[in-house]
């Protein structure tokens, strides 16, 4: 259901825009460059050409980066065995952004168009690795240490960004606030090829370990003594965290929510298994960004809502009303 | 007999308080040995080395001869099954997912064809079955360590280690859990595990282990550790300990007649 859902999504969206093109065309128009001369080519004379450098790079793109926030998302959660983990807990996301902003106000250009996302990624990433580091102490990592050790890291982080803004001139920091809202306008298909193999690799990885996370959740001791490499897995699954996430960030910003929001709808659908939860993640998180990603196209005419705004717009509400109705139904999250 | 799991001068320490100092103990095929003592004299921590979760300071730990930093946790996995005092669970998973949980280690071996028996006959042995689509952190504490038992069984292993399996349970429940260890143990298996109740452990353990302050005190047939004039020093309090009037086992009581309770057990006791 999700599966079908998510396609009619990706049609819609790309057919969506300030030129309208039927799903029928849109379809049309991806079976003819498989060779399939079924449904008809767009209309308009440049449908097509639309199609394919604007609308599907970004449709794609929005279901490659919420499919990996989804899942890195569940992956936090089953890591540490805590409902309310998500991903910027780690430091990726203010990590990503310190080094976004950096770039922007010092005007650095070593890969061209492509600094900005470089270096975003790889500021995600050594702040997620720096967090493990602070955090580890005689080869053991304490859950609490470690998420202590990310506000920490986090509010320098915050700090860092807002001297940043002070330094920054004003164009610079107009640049800032709007890469921080998070936008898929612009994407292309090199962006796309280059988000694709961290978002599958990590997508891979995290679902070979479905059936340890499901250990993990008796706890640390019972999953020790069931087979389960625990402080290797965790380490293995943070960077994979980091990966998925760095990868999504850096080209689109910061998309605040799909992490935290997706599981916990996904769990309440399919139950607590992460066999289940994670194939499920990863479609509800493409569905739902193509569908934020379509509303921040369409919902005010000619201009694009910043992403990031929109999901934590609905995201949060919608937060606190899964967690109103499980402590009225349930009492809790266990 | 050799021993399956042997513990040599084993240590350890929190901070500067030792828990464990230089403590031997052999666990053996076809026996369920009990191991007893007051509060904070290490029995956890013990069971916890010997199931691998604590690197003592000094001293060695071997399964089946073999140190236990050589094994692989998956195959150990399949050598020794460990019940913890407490049971939590971080998502809703049902009873049933649990109790399947036990069969993780023996996944991509032939034993897998036996899941759906193993995981039936542990909930049936442990009078769960009923509950098996329950969440399992909505149960209560005796549910969940009958069900958490289930998971231990359903691992299928020559060695159980269990703590406090009977803290929570109902007087036939305890009975229950610790007959089917006993069954276990006819069948070949090694059992160790930590009880309170001295009688309860006079009646099912063949051997046990007293610890006091992180040393063995004594360790013996049931009826040769448990003296009372021991036991009243071991648990600084007057213990009595009368034979079943029938079959002769070893009943412990607290001495609960004033007369009984010298002045100096009262003082040493722990000012907090």
């Amino acid at each position: 259901m999700l599966a079908v859902g998510l396609v009619v999504a990706l049609l819609v969206s790309a057919g969506s825009g300030q030129l309208p093109i039927p799903a029928d065309e849109v379809l049309g128009s991806v079976l003819h460059r498989l060779g399939l001369d079924w449904l008809p080519m767009p209309a308009h004379p440049r449908g097509d050409d639309t199609l394919w450098t604007v609308r599907f790079p970004r449709v794609a793109m929005a279901a490659l980066v919420g499919a990996a926030l989804a899942v890195a998302g569940a992956l936090m959660q089953g890591v540490f065995g805590n409902p309310l983990a998500e991903p910027s807990i780690v430091g990726v996301s203010s990590g990503a952004a310190v080094a976004a902003a950096t770039v922007i106000v010092f005007g650095l250009t070593f890969a061209g168009d492509w600094t900005v996302a470089v270096a975003a990624f790889v500021g995600g990433l050594t702040t997620t690795l720096l967090v493990y580091a602070l955090a580890r102490s005689g080869g053991r990592t304490e859950v609490v240490t470690l998420v202590l050790t990310g506000i920490a890291v986090n509010a320098v982080a915050g700090a860092l960004l807002a001297l940043l803004m002070f330094l920054g001139d004003t164009q610079a920091r107009e640049q800032i606030v709007f890469w921080q809202l998070g936008s898929l306008n612009g994407s292309r298909w090199p962006y796309v090829a280059v988000v694709a193999p961290f978002a599958v690799a990590g997508i891979v990885l995290a679902l070979a370990s479905a059936r340890s996370l499901d250990l993990l959740a008796l706890g640390e001791r019972p999953a020790r003594h069931l087979g389960v490499h625990v402080e290797r897995l965790r380490i293995g699954l943070i960077v994979v965290v980091a990966l998925l996430t760095a990868a999504a960030v850096s080209f689109c910003g910061i998309v605040a929510f799909v992490g935290l929001v997706v599981p916990h709808l996904v769990r309440m659908v399919t139950g607590p298994g992460h066999r289940l939860v994670l194939p499920a993640c990863l479609l509800a998180g493409s569905l739902v960004l193509v569908v934020a990603d379509l509303a921040a196209r369409t919902l005010v005419a000619y201009s694009d809502l910043p992403l990031g705004m929109l999901t934590s717009l609905v995201g949060g509400p919608f937060f606190f009303w899964l967690l109103w109705r499980t402590r009225r139904t349930s009492g809790g999250w266990s | 007999m050799a021993a399956v799991a042997q513990v040599r001068g084993v240590t350890v320490s929190f901070g500067t308080h030792r828990v464990l100092d230089g403590v031997d103990l052999d666990l053996h095929a076809g026996e369920v040995l009990a191991l007893v003592g007051p509060n904070g004299t290490g029995k956890s921590t013990l069971l916890a080395v010997v199931a691998g979760d604590l690197t003592p300071e000094s001293g060695s730990v071997t399964v089946h001869g073999r140190p236990l930093g050589d094994w692989r946790l998956q195959a150990l996995a399949r050598e020794r099954a460990v019940l913890t005092q407490e049971q939590r669970i971080s998502f809703p998973f049902p009873v049933r997912d649990v109790v399947e949980m036990g069969r993780a280690p023996w996944r991509g071996r032939p034993e897998e064809d036996l899941d759906d028996l193993e995981v039936a006959a542990a909930m049936q042995t442990t009078e769960v079955e009923h509950l098996a689509g329950r969440a399992f952190g909505s149960l209560s504490g005796g549910e969940k360590g009958r069900a958490s038992f289930a998971r231990v069984l359903a691992q299928q292993t020559g060695i159980l280690m269990l703590d406090e399996p009977t803290a929570a349970l109902d007087i036939g429940h305890q009975e229950t859990l610790l007959a089917t260890a006993r069954q276990r143990a006819l069948a070949g298996a090694a059992v160790l595990v930590v009880l309170h109740d001295l009688t309860l452990a006079a009646a099912h353990a063949d051997r046990m282990v007293l610890l006091e302050e992180g040393r063995v005190a004594a360790s013996g047939s049931p009826r040769e550790v448990l003296d009372a004039a021991v036991l009243t020093r071991v648990y600084r309090h007057p213990v009595e300990v009368v034979a079943h009037p029938r079959t002769g086992d070893p009943i412990v009581l607290a001495d609960r007649t004033d007369a009984a309770r010298p002045v100096d057990v009262l003082t040493q006791e722990d000012p907090c």
